[in-house]
């Protein structure tokens, strides 16, 4: 099937759509959660006044991390809790191009995230483009951008991934 | 430990990072990113017993090499992340070391911005890099 993939109109008409917005929370708690899990020792990810000590509005979150996605049932993905309505990825015909690779992800910054911001996401496939592999074989290169906007209307962060389906 | 501005040079190489995440760590992972699939916790799941074990979070490998700038930048010295970059190649597993490093690429000032571009990845200890990316930190 790899052989003759092609990109259809259909596919192409999703290009530079945004999803609709959806929010995320950077609680405290959950900035330490992220920090513990990564495995921080740096007090300034969990201690309001070592942040502060050091310049911080509130605990800073760590680089990678953007907030949890408000999680309900029925609208969030289960097992990425991610928001189903914002999911912007093609989705293909059973049996094609059936492996996907991750083909790493960027995190473009324009300010700092801290503790106490609400963030609103909006996704949106920026480029959908096809490489033959060196077997022969066709890869589709979908592009996602996610939009972080903060509470005052600044964008903070913009997030790039590539998702190779082959 | 921490840089800045005038004392960072092309060639520097960054405090190394060293991990070695049990099947717990990942799991605290798993409550901070909210990723669940069960291939980064559950032993029992399909390509975990295919593979012997399971694997650790890209995610994780790319928050570390964040750790690894930001420890190195410090707080307050006037260095931001401006971008941060990473993909992911290969596996790594709980209780085996991921060492991350980096090196001062390219250090210039471009539309009044003083930039410094890094490379930075995570090894193995066969040396293979699983997770290679790049990042540009900003002073102010």
């Amino acid at each position: 099937m790899g052989e003759t993939f092609e990109i259809t109109e259909e596919m192409k008409a999703k290009v530079g759509k945004e999803s609709p917005p959806w929010t995320y929370e950077v609680s405290r708690s959950a900035v330490r959660a992220f920090a513990r899990g990564t495995g921080y020792t740096d007090p300034i990810y969990y201690d309001i006044d070592a942040a502060k000590a050091a310049g911080y509005r509130d605990l800073p979150a760590p680089p990678t991390f953007h907030g949890t996605p408000v999680y309900i049932p029925g609208k969030s993905e289960e097992t990425y809790s991610t928001p189903l309505e914002c999911d912007v990825t093609i989705t293909l015909e059973p049996g094609q191009l059936p492996n996907i690779m991750d083909g790493g992800t960027e995190y473009e910054y324009f300010d700092q995230i801290c503790a106490g911001d609400t963030l609103t996401s909006v996704a949106k496939m920026a480029s959908l483009d096809t490489k033959i592999t060196s077997s022969g074989k066709t890869m589709l290169i979908q592009s996602l951008e996610f939009t972080f906007t903060n509470q005052d209307g600044n964008v903070v962060l913009i997030e790039r991934l590539k998702v190779i389906n082959h | 430990m921490s840089v800045t501005w005038d004392s960072i040079n092309e060639g520097d190489t960054l405090p190394e990072l060293h991990k070695k995440p049990s099947l717990t760590q990942l799991v605290k992972f798993a409550a901070g990113n909210w990723d669940f699939n069960p291939l980064h916790h559950d032993i029992k799941y399909f390509a975990c017993e295919y593979l012997g074990s399971v694997l650790v979070q890209g995610h994780f490998r790319a928050a570390s090499l964040g750790e690894l700038v930001q420890t190195w930048l410090g707080h307050n010295q006037g260095g931001r992340i401006k971008n941060i970059f990473c993909e992911h190649r290969g596996m790594d597993f709980p209780e085996a070391d991921i060492i991350c490093k980096g090196t001062v690429e390219k250090k210039y000032e471009e539309n009044g911005e003083k930039l410094v571009d890094l490379t930075i990845w995570t090894q193995d200890n066969d040396g293979k890099q699983n997770s290679p990316g790049r990042a540009t930190v900003v002073f102010s």
